[in-house]
């Protein structure tokens, strides 16, 4: 790790302030994605803002169909809330499945949202239950919030504050994990509202995304044989050392299904 | 820039000026010469350098020495009483849970976090939760058994 300023601030305004005096500045959430990337020297802040301080930015409510929660709420604590689980059960499993017990004992909700890691499950979560996504700035819909592998409409400066879940009629997320390192190497969330289905994949492709062919056939039959034939094309799929592109569109296809029994 | 932190380690307090690149487990180990943590890793995988942070297990190789300022932190060192072992390193030793020993206060750090939580865990909750931990030799059979008969020790008490 190359040296860097460590500032621990008490409020959301004063992180603001730090942010903006500083230059090569990271905000600390969690760490569980930021400092292993500073130890490969792949992140070199000249300045850390750790939100490990901030309450106002903890906590889970739920009021009016909607689960909000803010972002530096735990993984370990999501997964664990009786009004998440009552309300979006299938975010509360989706949140027990991160990682390892260690790290859903550190890692927060707004630094994996922000994060838009390709293969971290919480964007499928996001995308697939329409949440939106209040900032310092602004409340941004999901649909417009992730743009790319590690970016979101998020501006420098600009923080994450919650995210609020419309609650589902019916939910399930399912994963095809790296057996090593527990990230999906698919993931699709499958989301019934009174208004239609939203099908959201994680690990797939270099960000979380709809799939709107599997969403309409759905809204019409929720029934995992109305998706079976569907396949997303291959085409802008990640390939790895894991999974081809081939076979990460088959495995969308089979998680869906499965995501879909599930919840039936 | 240095920065203070103070913070309890096994119930005794402890202050430093450290470098606020500094890892928990490097001030533990290096600082404090508590090497009962290990380092298998260093990169939040293994789970070898876990210790309980305000009540919840942590990969110390993966939160800052000043991330932890005002934290309780228990490592493995401060959890006999004096000769008597904890229970769960207790069933370690009469189960056969370790090998060669590297994983073990990771290991055992991380399952008090879970007796704790959940004080009668079922074998699948056990092989969950130690989804974070590393063990090269033992194949995790005996670690798993270890971990049950801690359970019903401490239940019974």
């Amino acid at each position: 790790m190359y040296p860097f300023d460590y500032f621990r601030p008490d409020s959301v305004s004063e992180a603001l302030d730090l942010y903006r005096a500083a230059e090569e500045r990271q905000w600390l959430a969690g760490g569980m994605t930021l400092l292993p990337a500073m130890k490969l020297r792949l992140s070199a802040p000249s300045a850390l803002i750790d939100l490990a301080a901030l309450e106002e930015m903890r906590g889970i409510e739920v009021d009016n169909g909607c689960a909000e929660i803010g972002a530096m709420t735990l993984h370990d604590t999501v997964s664990r809330s009786n009004l998440v689980r009552e309300s979006i059960p299938a975010l509360s499993a989706l949140a027990g499945g991160i990682g390892d017990s260690q790290v859903r004992n550190r890692g927060t909700i707004g630094g994996s949202v922000s994060n838009s890691d390709p293969a971290a499950d919480y964007p499928a979560a996001v995308l697939g239950l329409g949440a939106t996504i209040r900032t310092t700035e602004r409340t941004v819909a999901a649909d417009d919030f992730f743009t790319g592998m590690f970016e979101t409409c998020l501006r420098p400066g600009e923080l994450l504050l919650s995210v609020r879940f419309p609650v589902p009629t019916r939910a399930c997320y399912m994963k095809f994990p790296n057996p090593a390192s527990r990230y999906a190497i698919a993931g699709v969330m499958v989301a019934s509202f009174d208004d239609g289905v939203r099908v959201a994949v994680t690990g797939a492709g270099p960000f979380a995304f709809r799939v709107a062919e599997m969403e309409n056939a759905l809204t019409t039959d929720f029934d995992p044989r109305a998706i079976a034939d569907i396949r997303i094309p291959v085409q802008n799929l990640n390939e790895d050392m894991h999974a081809s592109p081939e076979y990460r569109s088959h495995l969308v296809t089979v998680m869906a299904q499965r995501a879909v029994d599930a919840a039936i | 820039m240095k920065v203070p932190v103070s913070l309890t380690v096994n119930g005794e307090s402890v202050s430093a000026d450290v470098d606020p690149r500094m890892l928990l487990v490097e001030l533990l180990r290096e600082e404090l010469r508590l090497t009962g943590t290990h380092v298998g890793c260093d990169t939040s995988q293994c789970g070898c350098c876990v210790v309980h942070m305000n009540g919840r297990s942590v990969k110390s190789c993966s939160v800052l020495a000043v991330a932890a300022d005002d934290a309780e932190v228990t490592t493995i060192e401060g959890l006999a009483v004096g000769d008597e072992l904890h229970p769960m390193q207790q069933a370690f030793h009469e189960h056969h849970g370790l090998q060669c020993g590297f994983c073990t206060p990771g290991m055992i750090m991380s399952a008090i976090d879970l007796i704790d939580r959940n004080p009668n865990p079922s074998e699948a909750e056990i092989r969950h939760w130690l989804e974070g931990n590393l063990c090269r030799c033992t194949g995790y059979h005996n670690i798993v058994k270890a971990i049950e008969a801690a359970a019903a020790e401490i239940r019974s008490r």
